[in-house]
């Protein structure tokens, strides 16, 4: 009855019956069993990456433009401790991955063999849950298990470290409607009592808000519909942190744009002056609330999330509720909409009035050039001349990625692929080969800066390689543009080790990795420039060299709250003190 | 927008002063963890604590269960409200946790800890350590002419009192497991 074969079969068996389609990984000594075992059949594709961190993040990009988990194979010692960041990357932005890593055999296990590394010992604080398995019969069983915990609950990495005599070793195989039943079943059905007190609150608000996050998008595309006809139905407005755009579409009737440190002035200054505030998958991050003793003072909290510990972790709130986003909105609805649907339409009215003025301000607007490229323009073209079409994003970290989330309009989720909660640089290029391998047919763009780029761009062969033709849209400032902005700001304009001075020639490194290089300088070639990149049928690395001292605006600084933000260079000066000055 | 005046380009030292001023007073809670007895499930839970920064005023572990394989951990730490809320919100989430019980909130709980004190002595010392023994209700488990070792179980306070005094009296070495406990009643 049971199909006996070894533990490296075990595995490719496990991950076809879990519907793995794609696998990111890196072969070496401790994972050569299963490599033979990828090469003797063709359900499974594997992507051969150029750094194990950087299939962490192709299966990061892979997971959150789909919706599945992303799975890694690498190996042991330098092959797992590689996977580190992309692991940690992964469990601060909540995405399911499965990542298995090859072990020296389990009778060398601490002996500091070739190639030996502790790594459940390395990666349990970075992963969800982590197993190393030391007996083939409880391979296929731990393997199914891993995909539940990664993708069950709040999403997260999982790690299967599996020992290489274990993988030669035969066993009975296990399928997953055979496996005894875990224990891990998380709450995802919300508390009706409390629901009932959130639609109390809404009924009474007079100054709302939905303050939406990461979690909309995790809960699947039917939290983003719910979403939809929520804020449609209660005319309440809505904003996002970095994690949730698209969730609620940018041309919403009832958008706000992001909110937080680089967010628009109307979303945070409707934050600080609301009455009601609802929580919806975000978790008051530190970006998101600046200082606490003032975050949002005078409003009624309800906090939606599926991680206990997210609740009054930071900001204590009235009315928490536990529970999958989309299974809580549905109550929400229905519970609002048997009790007549009422809303204080004139209090609300007043609030949008108000939110109005605030957006007369025009946060987002900067200092044209017809000589030089601001980087907010390159955006504004990007986006017009990209609109409408299929399009995935995703970024690096740093200035470019304030820009893109908030010069870039997103209509759907699943469409915006950034480092929110580590803010990993270098995780954009392979991200964007991820979506890239996932949606074959889709334009893909990486939106990134230099410095970031340069840190994993040795996966432009991995693009090249599987014929994934995600651009890269690098904004060339030549510096550390966040890093220096803030030197500008804190440090005294002292630029320490802020710029780079022997950058490489893009368009040559392009030509190098066979691939199509662009360079762009003068904004009148700009959109000609884009046009070529996106007409091009293969990978781009697109150089737009831009103004190199533009900082980020607006700009809450740290230590601060809402209502003090920096809408331009002209509100900087001396504006953060010592007390901020040592937060990042 | 704020005008701060704080002179540009001027550094910091401290960000303790950012935190807010509401300070709340810390207590000292009883946990007791219900995890699956897996290789690592102790450096998972202990690494939750020194990773987010929670103390760890005591904690023992064993295995409570040999046929469901589950292991019972208590934890006595210290931490305001919102720190105790927080750790118990933490350790629940974690996937090797069946069950987690704060025994200083859920009600009164019997708290019991073993020692054992090794006291050397001879003389008018000697007679005075073993009469106080049998106050505190020790045991000796091991003797010599020159030493004792009591073995004593009770609150860690009452363990604390009773190595008090035998400091003066040759204490010499102390072993303590730590402290289990149970809540009262059904």
């Amino acid at each position: 009855m049971s199909k006996q074969m070894t533990g490296a079969k075990m595995v490719i068996e496990a991950l076809k019956e879990q519907g793995v389609e794609v696998v990111f990984g890196y072969p070496g000594g401790a994972v050569l069993p299963i490599y033979d075992e990828i090469f003797q059949q063709n359900d499974i594709r594997h992507i051969l990456v150029r750094h194990e961190q950087g299939a962490v993040h192709m299966a990061e990009g892979y997971a959150r433009s789909t919706g599945k988990p992303g799975v890694v194979l690498v190996t042991s010692g330098p092959g797992a401790t590689n996977a580190v960041t992309g692991l940690t990357d992964a469990l601060m932005d909540s995405i399911p991955l499965v990542v298995l890593t090859g072990q020296v055999p389990t009778f060398m296990i601490g002996t500091d063999g070739f190639q030996e590394a502790d790594t459940v010992g390395i990666t349990r604080p970075c992963t969800k849950m982590n197993w190393l398995v030391k007996d083939t019969a409880k391979l296929s069983e731990t393997i199914h298990q891993a995909f539940h915990v990664a993708t069950h609950g709040r999403p997260g990495p999982v790690l299967i470290d599996i020992p290489k005599d274990v993988q030669f070793a035969t066993a009975d195989y296990t399928p997953a409607d055979k496996i005894k039943p875990t224990h891990y079943q998380p709450r995802t059905e919300g508390d009706p009592a409390q629901i009932a007190r959130l639609v109390e609150l809404m009924e009474k608000a007079e100054r709302p808000i939905l303050y939406t996050g990461g979690g909309v998008v995790n809960s699947g595309p039917r939290a983003s519909q719910l979403l939809r006809e929520l804020a449609a139905e209660t005319n309440f407005p809505v904003t996002s942190t970095l994690m949730g755009l698209g969730s609620y579409p940018a041309s919403g009737k009832n958008w706000l744009g992001m909110l937080g440190m680089h967010g628009l002035y109307e979303a945070n200054l409707a934050m600080h002056g609301c009455d009601v505030m609802i929580n919806i998958g975000a978790r008051f991050d530190d970006r998101i609330t600046g200082r606490i003793k003032d975050f949002s003072p005078n409003s009624r909290k309800a906090h939606i999330d599926i991680d206990p510990s997210s609740i009054n972790k930071v900001i204590p709130v009235e009315v928490p509720i536990v529970g999958d986003v989309t299974k809580v909105l549905e109550e929400v609805l229905r519970q609002w909409r048997a009790r007549g649907s009422r809303t204080r339409a004139d209090g609300v009215a007043k609030w949008w009035k108000q939110i109005g003025e605030w957006r007369a301000v025009k946060c987002l607007s900067y200092k044209p050039s017809t000589t030089t490229i601001k980087p907010q323009y390159a955006l504004e073209r990007l986006e017009a001349l990209t609109r409408g079409m299929d399009r995935y994003i995703c970024t690096e970290v740093g200035q470019h990625q304030m820009w893109a989330a908030q010069y870039l309009n997103f209509e759907d989720p699943n469409r915006w692929m950034t480092s929110g909660g580590l803010g990993t640089m270098g995780y954009g290029l392979p991200a964007s080969i991820g979506v890239q391998i996932a949606h074959p047919e889709a334009l893909v763009i990486n939106v990134a800066g230099e410095a970031s780029w340069l840190m994993n761009m040795q996966e432009m062969g991995t693009a090249v390689q599987f014929r994934a033709p995600a651009k890269q849209f690098i904004l060339n400032n030549e510096r550390l543009g966040m890093v220096r902005q803030w030197q500008e700001l804190l440090h005294g304009e002292r630029y320490s080790s802020s710029w780079s001075e022997s950058l490489p020639d893009f368009v040559k490194l392009a030509e190098a990795f066979g691939c199509k290089g662009i360079q762009c300088k003068d904004p009148k070639d700009l959109d000609d420039a884009i046009m070529e990149m996106l007409r091009y049928d293969g990978p781009v690395i697109f150089d737009c060299l831009v103004e190199k001292h533009e900082n980020c605006f607006p700009m809450i600084p740290s230590g601060k709250p809402h209502n003090e933000m920096l809408l331009g260079d002209a509100d900087t000066q001396g504006v953060i003190g010592a007390k901020g000055a040592v937060l990042v | 927008m704020s005008a701060l005046n704080i002179k540009k380009g001027s550094s910091s030292h401290s960000a303790y002063d950012l935190r807010d001023s509401h300070v709340q007073l810390e207590e000292s809670h009883t946990l007791a963890v219900i995890v699956e007895n897996e290789p690592g499930v102790l450096a998972r839970v202990i690494g939750l604590f020194s990773g987010r920064g929670y103390n760890i005023d005591s904690l023992t572990v064993a295995e409570v269960d040999h046929t469901g394989h589950r292991s019972r951990i208590t934890i006595v730490t210290r931490g305001t409200p919102a720190v105790i809320d927080q750790i118990e919100a933490q350790l629940r989430r974690m996937v090797p946790v069946y069950d987690v019980h704060d025994l200083t909130a859920e009600g009164p709980a019997v708290q019991r800890e073993l020692a054992l004190l090794k006291v050397a002595g001879t003389g008018a010392a000697r007679v005075e350590a073993l009469q106080l023994a049998e106050i505190f209700r020790a045991n000796v488990v091991d003797s010599t002419l020159e030493s004792f070792v009591f073995e004593m179980t009770g609150t860690p306070e009452k363990i604390d009192a009773f190595a008090d005094l035998m400091r003066p009296l040759g204490l010499a070495e102390i072993a303590r497991t730590g402290v289990a406990a149970l809540s009262r009643g059904a």
